[in-house]
Parts: C-alpha cells; structure tokens; sequence
C-alpha cells in the first residue's frame, strides 16, 4: 500500500527526512515512532502529497506521489488526521463532516450515511448539531477522525491522534483505532506513545531522520536482546546483597554488569536461560538466599530509547 | 480546474460567515448607510450647487462605491485565509482532492460575491435617491448613464478582485486575522487618492476616457497580482514557510 525507496526531504540546509526506504502492506497498521523532530509529520505530508519530496521515490497503491497528476488521486484514496485538528469551529459536527464528504465527491446518501455511522461510533451523534468550536479536545480528536473517514478512504495516515488527551478520550481513540483495524484498513499512525504502539500496530517503524528499524514489536525487542546485555535476570533476595553476594556474581564470566537496589539484584547476561544457573550457584555460594529469579527482555521502550540514541549520535 | 469543488468552499464560507454578526452588519449597513445619506446631504445642504457643479459631483460621489467594495472586501478575505491559517484548517482541506487553483478561487468567490451583492443593492438605491434629489436641478435623471455603468460593472468589481488578491498575498504574511485586515485595508488607499482628486475636480470621474484609463490600469494591477497570490497559495508554501 504504500512503498518508499531513499525517500528524503530537505529545508535549505536541513535534512528533515533521509533516505527512507519503508514498506508498508495493505490492511497492515504501522506505527511511526520518533522523537520530537525526527521527520514523521514531514514524511506523512509527503505521503499525503501535500509537500514535495527533495529525492527518492514513493508510490501509494498504484499511485507515485511525485506526479502531479497521481496527486488527486492519492488524495482520494487517502484521509489524513493532522497533528492539529483544524476543524471549522462556527460549523456544526455534521456540517464539518458533510463539507469534506462534499469535497471527496460522496453523495448525498453516502454523506448522510458515513456521518451518522462514524458519529454514532465515536459517541458523537447526540452532538451533530453543536458548533465544533463549544468541542472539548478529545471530542475534537474524534471529529477529526471522522472527517479522515468521511469517504472511507483506504488507507488513513493518524499523526499523534492521542496526545494532549486525557487517558479517557485517548483510550476511546485507541478503542476506535483497534475497531478500524479489524476492518482491515490500512493505518500509519504516527506515535511517541510506546505503549500505543504495541498495543495497536502490528510492525513499527523508528524514525530519527533516518529510519533506524522496523519490524513486528516483538522482533524488535528480540533483536535488541539478542543483540548482547540488554536482556536481565532480576533475582529476588531475602536479604540485602552483600559484597560478598555481588563479587561472586561479578567474577562470572557471562555476566555483563550487575546492579542493586536492596534486595533486588539486576544481572546482564546474554543467554540468561543458560546462564542463570552459575548465577544462582554463585548466590548461594556466597552465603545469599533467593526469593525468586525472572528473566526480564527488552522492553519495547528499551529498544526505542537505545536504537534513537545511537541513531541520533550518529 | 473544477468549479464545483471551487463552488463548496465558497459555500462553506459562506455559512460561517453569516455566524460573523460583525462582518455582516459591516456589508450590508454600510453601503446602504451611504446611499442614504449622500442623497440626504446634497438635497439638504446642495440646494446651492449649480447643474454644473452637480454633473461634476455625482460620479465622484459614485465613484465611492469602488472604494466600498474593495475596503469590504477586506475583513471577508481575512477571515476566509487567514482565519484558516489561524484555525489550522488549511491542512485538512489541502489533504482534500482539491487543487490549489480550486482552493484559492473558492477563497475568491467566498470574499467576492457578498461585497459585490452589497454594493450593487447600494450603488442602485443611491443611483435612485439621486436621481429623485437632483432632478428639480438638473432637468432630468442622471442615473443610470454610460459612465456609472462603467464604474459599477466594471470599475467595482476590477477593485473587488484586487483587494481580493492583495488579500491572499498579505493573509500569506501575517498570524492573525485583524493584521491581515490592517494590512488588506491598505488596497483602498489608491481608490481613495482619486476619488479625492474627483471631488477636488483634478479628475473627471465623469469622463469615459479617464475610466477606461483607470480600468485599463487595474487590468494591469489584477493580472500581476493574479500571478503574484497564486504563488503564494501553493500548499508547501502554506504548509511550510506561512508563519
């Protein structure tokens, strides 16, 4: 559905895309993770052929964005919700939507039907004749959704849909996003929400300008612990750790580096399922008596936090 | 370019701005007040003024229907560009299949056509009270004539497309709607300049040839500026260097 080859966008002497080589499959929902400024507004509005692309190559569909002609038609096939709502306050809810619905060229009926089924699913339908302007954030976060879906676009790019909502409105956008999702749309969903991303989408993308890794939230954080020290056997003492206690684990060859915090001992090792047991051994060798051990991987935030690091340094 | 997605903004706009009581009484008072008044003033306190002096007065005053148009058209265009700049709508309506061309000539319509419809409705009712006030003088009506015909059909709505596009171009340039208006008020200026030079009797607003000369020279001005507001609404641009 959508493919990227060395897609890159400057500003004068500013890189803020480089070299973005993506696929994303039909039906599939992507998240887009980044930092502040990292290039994801600047890739969707490239997507959505709202700004023009320094190099490289993107195609929607059948579609390549850097034609002028193909630009109206991506443009239908797609819904955007902007990182700002931008929604006509002195308009009513379903004024707003039936204005775009007008402009995507849906009838009358389908209008009519489209803003009743997204507004009676976002919980909006009691409010289709208030002025969206008396909205509260979140209502407006839905609004804005509706309106991407008005013409029940194929693919729908979502920038930062749930920032500056309160955890209701942002779980009901979550809920909404998921209900999307088993109709098998095709969502790109820009995000600095971890936890939003492994919940909802089913690969991720990390962008710091380039894009630094994709790959299903689990091979992502699989091949950070794979990748040496980052997956941790975190045993429980019944007493502190002593000196003792630490030195012993230390000498361990596998072990990476070992951190305490009262009786809890943290271990990096690199195959703890191997190596766990010299671990234990050396515990109790040194006197410590053990409460329980729990191998602990990666996080998904692990994996973000480290791969955006080494790719902003770099 | 397609005018039925032209035709949606301007409708759009349309609705929203009948919910701006200010921008509403602005177009619709003031150029009856005027074709009220005006009438009033030289019936009341004209009764001096020769048939001479008259023929020289009643274009200039005419004449000031132009300035109405191109000083009302101002707070429409600000409200109809800026205000989506500073709503952050622009983006959502860019992501539309919509051309740049068919946005901006919905924009035009939406701060064209209510002006226009106002001071038709105005410059006919003051045509009318005019021609009541000053027959006793004149011997016979001096509305409608060639050179009125000339002013309000072609003279108005040159000045309107003006204002309208000097409108984008300023709207491109500032953050809030009421700089915008500041700034666009400042189209009616050279109107302003001749219809003084009317009144003053450096001009004759009554003479074809000096409104064709002025025609022409607006002519001039909208197709530069046709060129010059069409490069400043392409969506990169708004997108990336509007402030």
């Amino acid at each position: 559905m959508i493919e990227t080859k060395g897609l890159t966008k400057r500003f004068g002497d500013l890189t803020a895309v480089d070299n973005l080589t993506l696929k994303v499959n039909a039906g599939e929902v992507f998240g887009f993770l980044g930092p502040n400024g990292a290039g994801k507004t600047t890739t969707v509005r490239m997507l959505c052929c709202l700004i023009s692309k320094t190099s490289g190559e993107a195609r929607i569909g059948d579609y390549d964005t850097g034609r002028s002609e193909d630009a109206l038609k991506i443009r239908k096939l797609i819904g955007l919700v902007p990182d700002n709502v931008g929604l006509y306050d002195d308009l009513s809810a379903y004024d707003n939507l039936d204005f775009y619905g007008k402009l995507y060229g849906c009838t009358e009926a389908q209008r009519k039907e489209n803003i009743q089924r997204f507004l009676t699913m976002l919980g909006l339908w009691e409010k289709r004749d208030a002025m969206a302007g008396t909205f509260s954030k979140g209502m407006k976060q839905k609004l804005a959704i509706a309106r991407a879906l008005i013409h029940e676009p194929e693919l729908l790019f979502m920038d930062e849909p749930t920032a500056n909502l309160d955890p209701e409105s942002a779980k009901t956008v979550r809920d909404f996003i998921l209900e999307l999702k088993k109709e098998k749309r095709t969502i790109f969903l820009n995000t600095h929400n971890l936890d939003e991303a492994q919940r909802i989408c089913d690969r991720i993308g990390i962008l710091s300008t380039r894009l630094i890794a994709t790959g299903t939230p689990q091979e992502l954080e699989k091949a950070l612990s794979s990748g040496g020290g980052t997956r941790r056997t975190v045993v429980l003492l019944q007493e502190q750790a002593t000196d003792a206690i630490l030195a012993g684990v230390r000498q361990l060859p596998a072990v990476g580096s070992v951190t305490t915090e009262g009786n809890k001992l943290e271990v990096a090792l690199s195959d703890p399922d191997k190596q766990n047991a010299a671990v234990i051994e050396a515990i109790v060798k040194a006197g410590g008596h053990i409460q329980s051990v729990t191998i602990v991987s990666a996080s998904l935030e692990d994996v973000y936090l480290k791969l955006v690091r080494e790719g902003g340094g770099s | 370019m397609r005018l039925s997605q032209s035709w949606i903004i301007a409708a759009k706009d349309f609705k929203t701005l009948r919910k701006k009581k200010g921008i509403v009484y602005l177009v619709v008072f003031i150029p009856l007040s005027v074709a009220i008044l005006i009438p009033a003033v030289i019936g009341f306190i004209g009764q001096g003024k020769s048939p001479a002096e008259l023929v020289v007065l009643l274009p200039a005053f005419l004449f000031f229907y132009v300035i109405l148009g191109s000083y009302l058209s101002t707070p429409i265009a600000s409200y109809t560009i800026a205000g989506e700049k500073v709503e952050k709508s622009l983006e959502p309506l860019l992501a539309t299949p919509t051309t740049d061309s068919e946005i901006l000539l919905g924009k035009g319509i939406a701060a064209f056509l209510p002006p226009l419809a106002a001071v038709l409705g105005g410059s006919a009712l003051f045509m009318l009270l005019m021609d009541l006030t000053t027959k006793g003088r004149l011997g016979y009506y001096y509305f409608p004539d060639w050179n009125s015909a000339i002013v309000i059909l072609l003279l108005l709505p040159l000045a309107l497309l003006m204002s309208v596009q000097m409108n984008v171009i300023m709207s491109s340039r500032v953050t809030d709607v009421r700089a915008g208006q500041q700034l666009g008020g400042l189209t009616v200026v050279p109107f302003i300049g001749v219809y003084v030079a009317g009144e003053l009797n450096l001009i004759n607003l009554g003479d074809t040839t000096n409104l064709a000369i002025i025609a022409g020279a607006l002519v001039v001005v909208d197709v530069l500026l046709f060129f010059v507001s069409t490069a400043a609404f392409h969506r990169e641009e708004i997108l990336t260097k509007w402030k």
